[in-house]
């Protein structure tokens, strides 16, 4: 077998340029993409940095709108509570999604997996608002939840969970479930049986090969899941403003309140640059994992 | 007549040409297409509005009386209506409903046309909602009130001793924490804050704040959400708060065949005044039209229809609104004399203080 062809550099080497028609094919497939991304993302992108660093009254430049998230105690802990929010929700979706996925890679028959896969994201096929306002009335004062709990006399008083961040976390895992549950199981599908069998070929056990064989080659697929979920979550806008009540405020919220009355889009501008920043130092932190590779 | 076989038959002609005539037809059909569009949109009237107005119980009498049709487009909050009209080529729209305390933040903006006096029933009106000082700017009429009412306290009478009601200090008592909800909206709620500690709307200052946040501070003390209008009114609905700070007619009105036991109060405090407006673009290229419906808006009828909207009721500015006796008890019409005595108008800050009363909010919402 040809060494060149196995490390995947042989094809082009015909002593002989690209005639000029095969030079631009590459481009011209690529041109709609890009210029999907130029319209739709760098273009705002630029607009929306050079909105922020303009004041409201359109009296010029300015950096107030950056200074004023990071001397406004309210307005920095809109970050951190996005922060707190978004991490509770990504840890308890995975500690909750990889169990699932795995019972449906591993212990549901190859027949029915196509019909589990498709019950377990039937949620998604409701409106999220429909969804948001849904969790709302199972969590209020009189809902399903605390009716039965003073019901069976477990508290004589309802207890308070709408309109709290444990009912923003409720609503949001509820949704990533869904999505890390896709991923994860993608990745378990992908997983070869070899591997468990060399480990128990080996003498590990169930455990051991889970911890040191399934579990490591499944990370990307459960980082990819908890990215996603990460981004889309700090990002949410109705989840927080249903459930949460307003009583305290996440960093969308945070965005939208700057445009409602004031209309003050170099503000909201500045935020979502920031809010923009905190995601790409996510994105760095997780980048060495978000790649799935076939096992 | 010759035929010519390439156009006669498609498979025999080469492919850049199909490709062309394609063209050529799909560019003819756009330019129909747009063209129809453009008719279609000339004989439209183009309103940004507030969702009472989006009631097809509304808009349809004055569509079919006039052969048009009324499209319209919901927003909430002036920066955003105001951020849709920038965006928009002129004469895009023809009415807009608007806070009218924000009235001349438009006429700032060179968006609105003077309205003609002689042709609104001006002297229909309650005196105290005219609100010249927002909607007359430098002696022309740039809006006219079309409905009305209170951010005040609105509560379950079954559930609170409507004694209690009668005093803005309730709020902040300790014997309905728990049970109330406060109207997501700032201007309002700053204006109660206000009144509770003896501030008159129209005097704020900055030097006011401080006092103002400790107020608000108390009433998140005892506040279970802090909702906008559905959540808030679904809080009041379903039981889930018996208390709405901010809340009034337009909350409980609407829900009083389904929930006769909400009310509202005046308290002895006083409530701020709320008022929405109709006004005109100075683009419009529709201006009979969009006169004409605010003509119809501000006629008996329509008044009535606006009052009753399905989105939320409220007071008509208009005092010959053509309300039936069920609907004046509701909306309590005999005691607006009364009512609007007491009333203290809509903060109207200027930029920089509305914005250090919002920061003044946030502050408020981030405070456990």
């Amino acid at each position: 077998m040809n060494s060149a062809t196995n490390s995947g550099r042989a094809l082009p080497r015909t002593g002989r340029a690209l005639p000029r028609a095969g030079r631009a094919l590459p481009w011209a497939l690529v041109t709609p993409a890009l210029g999907w991304t130029l319209l739709f993302f760098v273009l705002p992108f630029v607009a929306m940095g050079f909105s922020s660093l303009t004041a409201h009254d359109g009296s010029g430049f300015t950096l107030a709108n950056y200074s004023q998230f990071f001397t406004n105690p309210a307005y920095w802990q809109a970050m951190v509570n996005s922060l707190q929010v978004t991490a509770i929700v990504t840890v308890i979706s995975v500690l909750l999604a990889y169990p699932f996925a795995w019972i449906l890679a591993e212990q549901v028959p190859e027949r029915w997996q196509r019909l589990a896969l498709m019950l377990a994201v039937l949620p998604f096929w409701t409106s999220y608002v429909v969804r948001s306002y849904s969790w709302l009335l199972v969590l209020a004062q009189n809902g399903v939840i605390n009716r039965a709990l003073t019901g069976s006399g477990l508290f004589s008083e309802p207890l308070q969970l709408a309109n709290t961040r444990l009912a923003t976390v409720i609503g949001f895992v509820h949704f990533f479930v869904m999505l890390l549950t896709l991923t994860i199981f993608a990745n378990l599908k992908q997983l070869s049986p070899s591997y468990r069998k060399a480990a128990a070929d080996l003498g590990a056990g169930p455990v051991r090969t889970f911890l040191h064989v399934v579990l490591p080659l499944t990370l990307p697929g459960i980082m990819v899941g908890a990215f996603l979920t990460f981004v889309l979550c700090i990002g949410d806008y109705i989840t927080p403003q249903i459930l949460g009540g307003n009583n305290e405020l996440l960093m969308p919220q945070l965005v939208m309140m700057q445009i409602g009355r004031r209309g003050d889009f170099p503000l909201a501008s500045a935020l979502s640059i920031i809010l923009m920043a905190v995601v790409t130092i996510a994105y760095l932190a997780s980048a060495r994992w978000l790649k799935i590779e076939r096992a | 007549m010759t035929i010519n076989p390439d156009i006669s038959n498609p498979t025999t002609r080469k492919p850049l040409s199909v490709l062309k005539s394609h063209l050529h037809a799909a560019c003819a059909a756009t330019a129909l297409l747009l063209a129809t569009g453009s008719l279609a949109q000339a004989a439209d009237l183009n309103a940004l509005i507030w969702c009472d107005h989006a009631d097809p119980a509304l808009l349809q009498p004055f569509e079919e009386a006039n052969g048009v049709k009324v499209n319209v487009k919901e927003f909430e909050g002036t920066g955003a209506g105001m951020a849709i009209v920038e965006q928009s080529q002129p004469g895009d729209w023809d009415v807009m409903v608007i806070d009218s305390i924000d009235i001349p933040r438009g006429v700032e903006k060179g968006l609105f046309e003077p309205l003609p006096e002689d042709k609104l029933p001006l002297a229909d009106l309650f005196p105290q909602v005219k609100m010249d000082s927002s909607t007359v700017v430098d002696g022309k009429r740039y809006g006219i009130t079309e409905k009305f009412g209170y951010n005040t306290i609105g509560y379950n009478k079954t559930k609170v001793d409507p004694a209690d009601m009668q005093s803005l200090a309730a709020l902040t008592g300790d014997k309905y924490k728990g049970k109330v909800a406060i109207y997501d909206y700032y201007l309002p709620v700053i204006g109660m804050a206000a009144l509770a500690i003896g501030k008159k709307t129209a005097e704020l200052t900055e030097a006011d704040l401080p006092a103002i946040k400790e107020e608000l501070l108390k009433m998140k003390a005892n506040a279970k959400l802090v909702g906008e209008v559905t959540a808030s009114q679904t809080a009041l609905a379903t039981g889930e708060v018996d208390i709405l700070v901010g809340g009034g007619e337009w909350v409980t009105a609407g829900l009083a065949k389904e929930n006769p036991a909400l009310d509202f109060s005046i308290p002895r405090e006083g409530a701020v005044l709320w008022s929405q407006s109709l006004a005109m673009f100075k683009d419009s290229k529709n201006k009979d039209t969009a006169l004409k419906f605010i003509q119809y808006i501000m006629s008996p009828e329509g008044q009535a229809r606006l009052a009753t909207s399905a989105c939320y009721w409220g007071m008509p500015a208009n005092t010959k609104a053509a309300l039936s006796d069920e609907q004046k008890k509701i909306l309590r019409f005999d005691e607006q004399p009364d009512f609007l005595a007491r009333a203290q108008p809509y903060p109207a800050p200027d930029a920089d203080l509305d914005k250090k009363m919002q920061d003044v909010w946030t502050e408020m919402l981030q405070a456990q």
